[in-house]
């Protein structure tokens, strides 16, 4: 099978501290790989060099073979990586529609002039937040009003709607309550079945275990071992998590 | 961004029953425009014995001092919304309205059309610079806007003062008069300057992409940048458009008294500013709308006008004004609270 985003000899340098040493690993499509590491692992590193928000000091990206360093953000969102970070980054006073369009707007024509086709946006948000399982109550409505596990959702309907082939989220649970935990686990595993390939990071084991079909650790910015859930066991991937040796 | 959200006009209103107090509250200066209204033309009526709505007149009179503050509240607004302050736009109106009567000084008393259009661009440009300044520093340099924009106010007033001579630049040229103080379709120039300008802002803010980053801006500046729009150029745009209607102003102020002063807006700054936030806009971004400003114009105006118009002293609308700004944020305040409590 080949790799939907393979990732080679990854390196970035802050200063003096590197923060990345030489990170490789492989996603397939429908598989999700969680990127396991302590406070400062380097884990956020390593996907904003995936997502272009950072440039590696060295190291190759590449997308269904095509080579994607280099290129600036919305690049690689065109190319069908989409990121949803810590803090989801969506504008609370604006409705479902136009967070899943965010510059990306669907606009229609009156008199020539381009118009926010409103309607549009806000039907696309209701249908996908829909296949996620979720009824929007009002899809005029800004997204601030909505919970924790609702917005997580939010932001996972983007990577459907755009049809993206990778979706790295880092610490989507980390700010939500246990129920919504849940939810967002179950968005992973819907994710899973259309085939995307995810990229998950997270510190909880429990969701690790949960998620992952494989877990790859880092520790002080190199890959510290790689597992599948079946051969290991919470104590093995802490200890690889606080840097020992495999 | 919705009609119930950050439009004056609740039009989804919700289940719960603070629906009808939220949907007051988002009303509320329209109610408010509609009792000062109400209460100076009782007040004329019994104590003067005149009427101050039902004559065209004064209609125009506050029409026209709600479009000074519009010509620089426009822009504003578009600012505020996206979590930033132009405090500069009062000089912005004062170099715009001096280059262009220095120009039209210059070419002398017959100065045509063609001079006369060309000296207003000239003005425009010098306030479009204003505004290019302060979207190189606030986007580029990361000022803050509070103190680049109080810096670029220094700066202008400065410069139109140099550029005046430290005078009011007087000119007589009758395309000017004619421009400032002409009809179109029976209604004063300056005002169907400020309503043309005002349905583009309206339109920009609430229908195009433009206006959607710049809710998003105001609101969670990572949205927008990591959904791939370029928020230096956007806030570059942003405070050009604040300077260009300030700007606007200042050419209208010129035309119409045939003078340009480096102070043309000074007086207007605050008031500007006021009636973004009383027509709901929030300090901290994210919120108001063109409507709003415009409400909050017209507030202000009929204030002003209204004290002078049933003989009360005309230091009272200082008071006046102030009790009304101070109004309007308790009502976002108490609005904020009942969002807060839902979510
Ligand atoms: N922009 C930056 N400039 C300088 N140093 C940075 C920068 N970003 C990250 N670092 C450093 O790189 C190292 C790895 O940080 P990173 O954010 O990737 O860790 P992480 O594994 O995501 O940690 P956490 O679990 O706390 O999110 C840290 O030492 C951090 O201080
Ligand atoms: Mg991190």
């Amino acid at each position: 099978m080949t790799a939907l985003l393979k990732i080679d000899g990854l390196r970035k340098r802050f200063g003096g501290n590197e923060a990345v040493k030489n990170v490789s690993f492989e996603v397939n499509p429908g598989e999700c790989v969680v990127l396991a590491g302590d406070n400062g692992a380097g884990k956020s590193t390593v996907i904003k060099m995936i997502s272009g928000v950072y440039q590696p000091t060295d190291g190759k990206v590449y997308m269904n073979g095509a080579l994607l360093t280099g290129k600036t953000p919305e690049a690689v969102r065109t190319a069908g990586i989409e990121t949803i970070y810590q803090d989801l980054a969506l504008a609370d006073n604006l409705d479902p529609g136009l967070n899943l369009y965010l510059g990306r707007e669907a606009v229609k024509h009156v008199l020539r002039f381009p118009y926010l086709d409103r309607k549009k946006m806000r039907e696309d948000a209701a249908k996908v937040m829909l296949s996620l399982g979720i009824v929007v109550p009002d899809p005029a409505a800004p997204v601030r009003e909505m919970s924790g596990g609702q917005r997580q959702a939010i932001a996972i309907a983007r990577a459907i709607h755009w049809q993206a082939g990778i979706v790295i989220m880092d610490e989507p649970t980390a700010a939500l309550g246990v129920p919504e935990q849940r939810e967002v686990m179950a968005l992973i595993e819907r994710l899973k079945k259309q085939g995307v390939g995810i990229i998950l990071i997270s510190h909880n084991l429990p969701d690790i275990f949960a998620a992952a079909d494989r877990i790859i650790v880092l520790a002080r910015g190199v890959v510290a071992g790689e597992r599948r859930p079946a051969e290991t066991n919470d104590e093995e991937i802490v200890r690889m998590m606080m840097g020992a040796t495999l | 961004m919705t009609d119930n959200t950050v439009n004056g006009s609740n039009t989804n209103t919700k289940p719960g029953g603070t629906s009808f107090v939220r949907s007051l509250l988002n009303a509320w200066s329209w109610l408010f425009l509609i009792l000062i209204l109400g209460f100076f033309e009782i007040y004329a009526q019994t104590q003067t014995g005149s009427t101050l709505l039902f004559r065209i007149y004064n209609l125009q009179a506050i029409s026209i001092a709600a479009s000074q503050i519009l010509l620089l509240g426009l822009g504003l607004t578009l600012v505020i919304v996206a979590g930033h302050i132009d405090l500069s736009i009062a000089f912005s109106t004062g170099f715009a309205a001096v280059v262009m009567a220095l120009i039209i000084r210059t070419a002398g008393a017959d100065a045509g059309w063609v001079t006369v259009i060309l000296a207003m661009l000239a003005g425009l440009g010098a306030a479009a610079l204003v505004g290019a300044v302060n979207g190189w520093l606030v986007a580029i340099l990361n000022v803050p806007s509070f103190i680049g924009t109080l810096g670029t106010y220094g700066i202008a007033r400065g410069a139109a003062l140099i550029v005046a001579g430290g005078a009011t630049v007087s000119i007589r040229n009758d395309h000017t008069r004619a421009f400032g103080n002409g009809d179109i379709l029976g209604l004063p120039v300056p005002l169907v300057v400020a309503a043309v300008l005002t349905l583009i802002c309206h339109y920009l803010l609430k229908h195009t992409r433009f206006g959607a980053h710049t809710y998003a801006l105001g609101a969670n500046r990572a949205s927008v940048e990591r959904a791939g729009v370029n928020v230096k150029k956007h806030l570059i745009l942003l405070f050009i458009l604040s300077a260009f209607t300030a700007g606007i102003g200042g050419l209208i102020y010129t035309s119409r008294f045939s003078a340009g002063a480096a102070n043309a807006g000074e007086p207007i700054l605050l008031y500007a500013v006021a009636a973004v936030f009383i027509g709901g806009a929030s300090l901290t971004g994210g919120q108001g709308t063109i409507t709003g400003t415009v409400i909050g114009a017209f507030i202000i105006a009929v204030i002003q006008f209204g004290l002078v118009f049933c003989g009360l002293p005309p230091y009272w609308q200082f008071v006046a004004v102030g009790l009304v700004i101070i109004v309007a944020v308790l009502v976002d305040q108490s609005k904020d609270r009942l969002m807060g409590g839902k979510s």
